[in-house]
C-alpha cells in the first residue's frame, strides 16, 4: 500500500548538510582578504587589465591620442572662441602702431591660443608704456588697455636726448631740445637713476624757472642747478632742497643770484661760498685799492 | 602518554592562537543534537564593578553565531558513522558562520559517550630548598603514579585537584609556600582513544582545527552548578539523548566523572515499540506529552497518534497519557537508579553537600525531579545553564548547558597537567642518556 501524504511520497529527503565544495565556498567568503580582493582588487584588475591590453597596441594610442587632440581643437577653433580684433585704448596713435607691430598676431585666431601673459610681456618692453592689460571680450575682441608713460624731463647725454617719466624710466628719444621746450632738463652720468630728486629740486626752485636751463647730476653723485649767464648753484648730496630753499630766502633778501656771481657752492650748509666771475673779482679788487684803476684809455 | 600530553598542549596552543584572533567556535556533539556557537572575545573580562562581580569568565566574551541541528551518526555520544557526522558538523558549522558572519577556525569540542572512567591520582616528593617552585609543581605531578588506564584509551582530563605541603591540604596554588613535603592529588579522566581520534578525524574533513577537547559531563557541570555547589560538592546529572553524563564537583575541581550509556533515545525508543509508532512520532509525542507522575486527569487526556501508515484504524489510534507516562517512567527510573549505582561507587554519600543537579535535555521530563528525589536523595534541583551574553532564547535552555559550559571552557579553561611545565630532569634525560650511550659504545 502506498502511504497516501505526498511528503513521504518524494524519493528521500533533501539532505540539509551543505556539500564539501559549498562549505568550503562559504567560508572562502566569509575570509576578510578574500572578499576585498574579490570586490575590490578583481574589478581593479580586470579594469586595469582591459586597459593595459588596448592600449598596449601603439597605433591605438596613438588614435586615441589624435582623439583627443582633434577633439581639443575642434572645441578651441568654435567661433565663440574667435579673436578677430585688437582694440588699444589708452595710447597715442603712434604708440598704438607700436603696440600693434609688437604685438604680432595674426588675426583670426582662437582666444586659447593666445599667450596674453607672453603678449603683456611683449607689450610693456616698450618704454613708452607703463601698465598693459589684456582681456579677450565678448564678440571676439582683445582688448589692450594701456597705461602711457608720461615724459616729465629731458635728459641729455653725449649722444642723444631721452624723454624721461617721474620714475626716471625711459620714455622715448628726440632728436631735438627744441621738440619739448616745456619739459626741464638734466644731464650727467646717473640722472636718470635720481630724476624723482631733480623733480623735487625743480619743484622746489620754481621762482627761477625761467632763468634755469637744467640740472647736472655730479659725479652721480649730486646735482648743479644751472642758470642763464652761466650761473651754477652746487647742491649737497644730501638734503637738495633744503638748500634750494635756503638759496631762494638768501636770494630774495640780497638778490644774490642777479649779480656778477659764477657760482653759489652749497655743499656745506653751514658756509655757502660764492664764486665771482674774473670781472667782478677785478671789480672788488679794485674797490679795495688792491689794483689799479683801468685806464680810461 | 607523552604524545597525548604533546597534542594536548598543541591543542592549548591553538586555543591561544584563537584567542588572540578573537574568534573561537564550540562544538557540542550529542546524540540527538549537535550544537554549534561562535564566540567573540574583545577586550578584558569585566572587572568588578558595583553591580558586576567577578564572574566564571563570562564577561570576556560574547556569543555571535549560535546554529543546532539533528545529530546524524552519533550514537551514545560516539560517532558511529563518519560521514554523517561530518554532514551534521557542516551544517552547524555553515549556520552559524552564516549567523556570526565570520570564518571561524578554531574549535572547541565536547562530546558525552567513549565511558570516561575517572582516576584519582596521587603523588607526593621531597622539596629541594622547601620554597616551592613552578618545577617542583611539574615534578610532583610527574611523581603521580599513573594508573594502567588501559590498553587504546587516552587522557582527556588530568587536573590538579589538590595540593598539600607537609600536612596542610587544602591548597590551590602552593607556589612560593614553604615545607619539606608537596604531595599532589590529580584527577584523571580517560576516554576510548579511537572515539577521540573519530572526533578528531571529522572535524579536521571540516577544515576546521580543534583547539580543546572535553568532556560534556564536565562542561555541563561548569555551566549548570552554580558556585557554592561546585565548592561544597554537588554532582551534575546531565541526561543527554544516547548517554547520561555524571560529574561530580567539589572544591571547584571536578572529582569524578562517569557516564550511563541510557538517555532519552531509550525512552523515545520505549514509546515506539510500545506504541508501534515510528522513530520521530514518538519522539513528538515523548516531548509534547511526556510525564512521570500519573494522575487521574491523565486517564482522560487522549494523545492522537497520527500516522500515515494508510490503515484508518492503525492511523486513528488515541492513548492515554496514563499509557504513556507507564511507558516512560520505568525507563527513567532506570536511568536514575543507575546514575544512583555510579554515585554510590564514587562515593558521592561521604560528600558534606549532596546536591544533585540535574541538566540536559532530558531533564525537561515534567515531574522528573519529584521522581530523581525519590532516587537520588532528597536535595535534587533543575539545573540551567549560566547566562552568557549573546545567546539566543532558544539555546538557553537545560539542553544547551554543556554548550554553555564548553564556551565557559573556552573563556577560561581549568589548569590541566599539560598547562605545567616540564620537569626538567625529564626533558633532559633523554639527550643524556643518548651521549652517554654513544660514550659506552665508543670507547
Amino acid at each position: 500500500m502506498q502511504p497516501l501524504n505526498r511528503h513521504a511520497n518524494r524519493a528521500g529527503r533533501r539532505d540539509p548538510a551543505p556539500s564539501r565544495w559549498s562549505y568550503r565556498m562559504q567560508r572562502l567568503w566569509l575570509t576578510p582578504v578574500f572578499r576585498v580582493l574579490f570586490r575590490f582588487g578583481l574589478p581593479v584588475f580586470v579594469v586595469f587589465g582591459a586597459i593595459g591590453l588596448y592600449l598596449q597596441d601603439d597605433t591605438r594610442r596613438a588614435a586615441l591620442a589624435q582623439t583627443f587632440i582633434d577633439l581639443r581643437e575642434d572645441f578651441q577653433a568654435r567661433p565663440e572662441f574667435r579673436v578677430s580684433l585688437v582694440s588699444i585704448e589708452g595710447a597715442s596713435p603712434e604708440l598704438a602702431d607700436a603696440i600693434r607691430a609688437r604685438l604680432n598676431l595674426t588675426l583670426p585666431q582662437s582666444s586659447f591660443d593666445i599667450d596674453l601673459a607672453a603678449a603683456r610681456a611683449r607689450i610693456e618692453d616698450l618704454d613708452a608704456v607703463e601698465v598693459a592689460e589684456l582681456k579677450v571680450r565678448t564678440g571676439g575682441v582683445l582688448q589692450v588697455d594701456i597705461t602711457e608713460r608720461t615724459p616729465v624731463m629731458l635728459w641729455r647725454t653725449a649722444d642723444r636726448i631721452d624723454m624721461l617719466d617721474a620714475g626716471g624710466f625711459r620714455v622715448a628719444s628726440l632728436t631735438a631740445r627744441s621738440d619739448r621746450p616745456d619739459l626741464p632738463l638734466i644731464a650727467g652720468e646717473g640722472a636718470d637713476v635720481a630724476a624723482d630728486e631733480a623733480m623735487a629740486i625743480l619743484a622746489a626752485a620754481s621762482p627761477l624757472e625761467a632763468r634755469i636751463r637744467g640740472l647736472v647730476r655730479m659725479g652721480a653723485r649730486r646735482w648743479d642747478i644751472v642758470l642763464d649767464r652761466d650761473q651754477r648753484i652746487l647742491l649737497p648730496a644730501e638734503n637738495p632742497v633744503a638748500a634750494v630753499e635756503r638759496l631762494l630766502a638768501l636770494d630774495q633778501v640780497q638778490d644774490i643770484l642777479a649779480r656778477d656771481i659764477a657760482a653759489i657752492d652749497l655743499r656745506i650748509a653751514a658756509r655757502p661760498v660764492l664764486r665771482l666771475t674774473p670781472h667782478a673779482q677785478l671789480q672788488i679788487r679794485r674797490a679795495q685799492g688792491l689794483e689799479p684803476p683801468e685806464s680810461e684809455l | 602518554m607523552t604524545d597525548l600530553y604533546q597534542t594536548q598542549r598543541a591543542m592549548r596552543n591553538m586555543r591561544r592562537a584563537a584567542m588572540q584572533r578573537g574568534v573561537i567556535a564550540i562544538l557540542d556533539i550529542g546524540t540527538t543534537k549537535i550544537a554549534c556557537l561562535v564566540l567573540r572575545f574583545d577586550g578584558p573580562a569585566l572587572t568588578d564593578s558595583d553591580q558586576v562581580g567577578p564572574m566564571a569568565g563570562q564577561s570576556a566574551f560574547r556569543v555571535i553565531g549560535a546554529a543546532t541541528t539533528r545529530s546524524r551518526g552519533v550514537r551514545f555520544g560516539e560517532i558511529a558513522q563518519m560521514n554523517e557526522t561530518e554532514k551534521a558538523i557542516r551544517t552547524v558549522a555553515q549556520a552559524a558562520q552564516k549567523m556570526a558572519n565570520v570564518r571561524v577556525d578554531h574549535v572547541i569540542a565536547c562530546f558525552s559517550g567513549a565511558d570516561p572512567r575517572s582516576y584519582g591520582l596521587a603523588g607526593d616528593l621531597d622539596l629541594e630548598d622547601s620554597v616551592v617552585t613552578e618545577q617542583d609543581i611539574a615534578r610532583v605531578m610527574a611523581a603521580c603514579e599513573a594508573p594502567d588506564i588501559g590498553d587504546g584509551r587516552d587522557v582527556l582530563h588530568a587536573q590538579p585537584v589538590n595540593f598539600a605541603i607537609d600536612h596542610r591540604t587544602g591548597l590551590g596554588d602552593p607556589r612560593g609556600q614553604i615545607g619539606n613535603r608537596l604531595a599532589c592529588d590529580m584527577h584523571l579522566l580517560s576516554v576510548d582513544g579511537a572515539v577521540v581520534q573519530n572526533l578528531l578525524y571529522c572535524i579536521k574533513r571540516c577544515d576546521l582545527e580543534l583547539a580543546g577537547i572535553a568532556s560534556s559531563a564536565y562542561v555541563s557541570g561548569v555551566s549548570s552548578l552554580v558556585e557554592d555547589e561546585q565548592e561544597l560538592g554537588a554532582a551534575c546529572i546531565d541526561m543527554g539523548g544516547g548517554t547520561t553524563g555524571i560529574s561530580i564537583f567539589m572544591k571547584k575541581h571536578m572529582i569524578y566523572a562517569d557516564s550511563v550509556r541510557m538517555g532519552g533515545d531509550h525512552i523515545t525508543s520505549d514509546i515506539s515499540k510500545g506504541l508501534q509508532v515510528p522513530l520521530a512520532v514518538a519522539e513528538r509525542i515523548k516531548t509534547m506529552n511526556g510525564g512521570v507522575y500519573a494522575t487521574g486527569m491523565d486517564d482522560r487526556e487522549m494523545i492522537d497518534i497520527r500516522g500515515d501508515s494508510g490503515d484508518w484504524e492503525k492511523d486513528r489510534r488515541q492513548v492515554s497519557r496514563t499509557e504513556l507516562i507507564g511507558i516512560m517512567r520505568p525507563r527513567v527510573e532506570e536511568i536514575l537508579e543507575e546514575t544512583r549505582a555510579r554515585l554510590d561507587a564514587a562515593g558521592f554519600e561521604s560528600l558534606p553537600s549532596q546536591q544533585i543537579v540535574l541538566t540536559g535535555g532530558g531533564s525537561q521530563i515534567p515531574g522528573l525531579d519529584g521522581l530523581a528525589a525519590r532516587i537520588l536523595g532528597q536535595r535534587v534541583r533543575l539545573g540551567r545553564p549560566l547566562r552568557v551574553q549573546g545567546l539566543p532564547q532558544a539555546t538557553t535552555g537545560p539542553a544547551f548547558s554543556s554548550a554553555v559550559g564548553l564556551c565557559l571552557f573556552a573563556a577560561h579553561p581549568q589548569d590541566e597537567w599539560w598547562d605545567f611545565d616540564i620537569p626538567s630532569d625529564r626533558y633532559a634525560a633523554k639527550p643524556m642518556r643518548k651521549v652517554m650511550k654513544w660514550f659506552k659504545d665508543n670507547w
